[in-house]
């Protein structure tokens, strides 16, 4: 439990009066408070280190935390100092705002730590000095993506429950790692993109000549074995495109997406043509339509990443293209103009017209030179000059802001991807942090009970069994127990959970078993009746009991002895046993385990027995029963 | 008509208006709107000797509870995502939500949907520092899910459903489908005395006060602080 809401303990056992009158059985009682209740005021200064200023520097801010009357909530009576349990090394920063008014982010903090801090003492982030802003900003942002990216990943994997047919296929469709069968998809189509933009390139290759004609392409020569790749690649993306329109949660905006609209150009132009098929008049027309086959190749961008990450880059960095495009036309026009008039003088020069002169200008400026326009006048020759060193500066300026942009984004999905690698590390060191909190619980139930029956057997001398556990941990045990009372039923872990299911599942055979009470787990009982039936079961034989069946029955007999003080019953058995059982094994300071008779069925004998032998420290002691009231003390 | 050529030609500025931005570079523009984070709402209580006044506890206690109280909700007050994650700490075996839920909302007395220190410690001075009348009233203002003075079994149901949600699925012996219905049934049975299927005030009073382990059990927490 963290230690910051410890001191919502209190509260939490104040709202467990809401329990009281729906519960039946009475609660047990509360831990003593043994130790004498200090107030936990630690006379230490912002964890120790003590700053000292004057309180007018302090209320020059009154709508923060140092400046209004809520500091007098921290102020500690006995050494006269204000307390406040936070970090000294943010508290500087935070106490040199007061004194100069500006408030810096120390470059070396994290900074949701340094977020707390400030929320803590009520300063608004946004004053942060300039100096310090930019960098604060941007460690904020990556924080927030970080944070966005967990939430993204966390609500992929809870939302698990029944997802309609659809739902699944549309999920398929989008992380192809979650099924083999989309994997396979994946792969089959990415194949299928690869076989068709193949086919389109050597469809063009000539190749070799039929005797009695001029060269023929393979397209033309092999004419009816590439039709037939091409209708089967069609028939392929045809059907992956109607299950992912099919599949899509809202069609309207799948139709509008830029894949899909990639995919309908991609398989549009075989249609047109079997529509179209030997109408002279179009088929020219549909000769270019074919063109638009390339754009399968554009399909490949759903199977790399890096074509997605050139494709946002490019997106995200529109404005730094607009403004290239932009300055490169003046640029052009400009030179255009300047070298048409410089060569009109010339006979027989290339530059016929301003839009002519484009061509020069844009092979000059990108530094191609092809050489098919030239101007002959020197006029023209010193313009061209300056034309081509003009070229490379307007083209290099906004390169770098592309290329810093695309680096970003590029890193930032391999941290996402490094992130993704660690998560299941991470949720596992989440979920042992949660089992220990929960076991710490049974435990120390076990041996919190066994602390009980040493006291009431008056054995002051003996040490506990078991680690003692702080006030905190024993009053959140005894809250847990109130929760137990309250609902009748008890708190075990996994595994004796599971084999309670194998045993109920186990006892649905027709046999002439006696009945036990482990028979029947699924009985509810008031704590009264367990009681009464308890003891009818002891006076049988002796059998070795499984370790599991005496986790169950030593439980129930634990809680009756130590809530009712007034059986005798079983509080004599506990002496009576815990006498022999116990003393021996408290001197060691190994803990035993002892095992209490029970009737087993005869048949579960055997399965009982293969069950390997639990982890505990001490030995399975099997002392045989005397009496009818065989209890043993087990802990673990 | 018009409106498709007015939204025609809204479009048309939009469109030429990005053209424009994208020859100036100015596309991406960092809106302001956008930078200025919302603004914490920064909750402050009343001083120490008005709350001393107001409560059970003593000025030491109250310190100590509010130190508890800024640690977990510096903006000082407390909304119910926080609220439930709190309480769930304490119970990690099962699921803590629908009665911390329900707490909220008994400790929310004006349902402004956050609660702030103040509400927190009146709610803890009655409920750990109060007369057992006031304790037991406040239970039967929690149970009164809807706030409407009575308590019906649907209520009364759900209050003991969160219950035994809380316990978790590991436990023995296991729960049944219908082991919060027959609890509920007992309840009723106590405390329904006129038997018309609802448990007014009056009715909860005097059954709880009839019952010695009740009163017992109320007394438990005395010592909390």
């Amino acid at each position: 439990m963290a230690a910051g809401v410890a001191a919502w303990l209190p509260f939490a056992r104040a709202a467990a009066i809401g329990w009281m009158p729906v519960a039946n059985c009475p609660m047990p009682l509360a831990p003593a408070d043994k130790s004498k209740r200090q107030d936990e005021l630690i006379v230490l200064n912002v964890s120790g280190r003590r700053f000292q200023t004057w309180r007018t520097t302090l209320e020059r801010y009154p709508d923060t935390l140092l400046g209004s009357t809520e500091k007098e909530f921290f102020f500690n009576e006995d050494t006269k100092e204000y307390f406040f349990d936070r970090d000294p090394e943010v508290f500087r920063c935070v106490l040199n705002f007061y004194r100069t008014g500006k408030l810096h982010y120390p470059r070396y903090e994290c900074i949701s730590a340094y977020d707390d801090e400030l929320a803590f003492y009520g300063i608004l982030p946004e004053i942060i000095g300039d100096c310090c802003y930019e960098e604060y900003k941007d460690r904020k942002r990556e924080n927030a993506e970080r944070l966005m990216d967990d939430n993204d990943s966390e609500n992929n994997q809870e939302s698990m429950p029944s997802l309609s047919f659809r739902q699944t296929m549309w999920r398929a469709f989008e992380n192809p790692h979650t099924s083999t069968l989309a994997l396979v998809f994946y792969y089959v189509t990415g194949f299928f993109i690869a076989v068709s933009v193949i086919t389109n390139v050597v469809e063009t290759v000539p190749c070799g000549t039929v005797p009695g004609s001029k060269e023929l392409p393979c397209g033309e020569r092999y004419s009816v074995a590439f039709f037939c790749l091409d209708t089967a690649c069609v028939m392929i993306f045809t059907v992956e495109y109607l299950l992912r329109l099919f599949a899509a949660p809202s069609r309207y905006r799948f139709i509008r997406s830029v894949m899909s609209i990639i995919d309908v150009v991609a398989i549009m132009p075989y249609y047109i043509g079997l529509v179209m098929t030997n109408n002279e008049d179009v088929s020219g027309a549909f000769v270019t339509l074919r063109v638009f086959r390339v754009f399968r190749i554009f399909k490949f961008s759903r199977h790399s990443q890096g074509l997605r990450i050139l494709g946002y880059t490019l997106k995200s960095c529109a404005s730094e293209l607009g403004f290239l495009l932009f300055s490169l036309t003046m640029a052009i026009i400009i030179f255009a103009t300047v070298m048409f008039y410089a060569e009109k003088g010339s006979s027989a020069s290339k530059f016929t017209s301003i839009p002519a002169s484009f061509w020069y200008t844009i092979v000059t400026m990108t530094t191609l030179g092809y050489g098919d326009m030239v101007p002959k006048t020197i006029a023209g020759k010193i313009f061209g000059s300056i034309c081509s060193l003009s070229g490379v500066l307007v083209i290099a300026l906004p390169v770098p802001v592309i290329v810093s942009n695309f680096s970003r984004i590029y890193h930032q999905n391999q941290r996402a991807d490094k992130r993704r690698a660690q998560k299941k590390a991470r949720l596992a060191r989440i979920r042992v942090a949660k089992t220990g909190s929960s076991n710490a619980y049974l435990h120390s139930k076990r041996n919190g009970l066994l602390n009980e029956a040493l006291e009431l057997m008056g054995t002051p001398e003996e040490e506990p069994v078991g680690k003692a556990t702080s006030l905190i941990e024993s009053q959140h045990h005894h809250l847990l127990h109130c929760l137990e009372k309250t609902t009748n039923h008890e708190f075990i872990d996994e595994q004796m959970f599971e084999q309670n299911c194998m045993e109920s599942s186990m006892q649905n055979y027709p046999s002439t078993r006696s009945p036990s009470l482990s028979s029947q787990p699924g009985l509810t009982t008031t704590c009264c009746s367990r009681r009464s039936k308890k003891t009818t079961h002891l006076p049988n034989s002796n059998l070795p009991a499984t370790r599991l069946r005496s986790m169950q029955e030593l439980s129930t007999i634990h809680i009756q002895g130590s809530e009712q003080p007034s059986l005798t019953t079983s509080r004599s058995s506990l002496n009576l046993k815990a006498d022999d059982g116990l003393r021996p094994n408290c001197k060691s300071s190994q803990i035993t385990t002892a095992i209490i008779s029970i009737p087993t069925p005869p048949a579960l004998n055997p399965e009982g027995e293969s069950r390997p032998p639990p982890a505990s420290p001490g030995p399975n002691t099997n002392i045989p029963s005397i009496a009818s009231n065989v209890v043993k003390v087990s802990a673990l | 008509m018009s409106g498709c050529s007015k939204r025609c030609k809204l479009g048309f500025v939009k469109f030429a208006q990005t053209i424009f931005k994208l020859i100036t570079g100015t596309l991406s523009k960092d809106k302001i709107e956008d930078e200025l984070e919302m603004t914490m709402v920064c909750h402050r209580p009343e001083g120490l000797e008005q709350l001393e006044a107001q409560t059970n506890f003593t000025k030491r206690e109250l310190q100590v509870l509010y130190r508890g109280f800024k640690n977990e909700c510096p903006s000082g007050a407390v909304n119910e995502e926080t609220f439930k994650q709190i309480y769930a700490q304490f119970f990690p075996h099962g699921d803590a939500s629908m009665y911390a839920h329900y707490l909220f909302h008994a400790f929310d007395t004006t349902q402004t949907g956050s609660v702030k220190f103040e509400d927190f410690v009146t709610a803890l001075s009655i409920l750990l520092r109060g007369t057992v009348h006031e304790k037991l009233r406040w239970t039967f203002n929690l149970y009164d899910i809807n706030k409407d003075g009575y308590i019906n079994k649907e209520e009364m149901m759900d209050i003991v459903k969160a219950i035994y949600d809380m316990m978790g699925k590991y436990t023995y012996p296991v729960l049944k489908e219908d082991t919060p219905r027959q609890h509920v049934d007992v309840f009723f049975q106590k405390m329904d005395k006129n038997k018309d299927g609802i448990v007014t005030l009056d009715e909860f009073l005097e059954s709880c006060q009839e019952d010695d382990n009740i009163i017992r059990s109320l007394q438990l927490f005395q010592n909390v602080m």
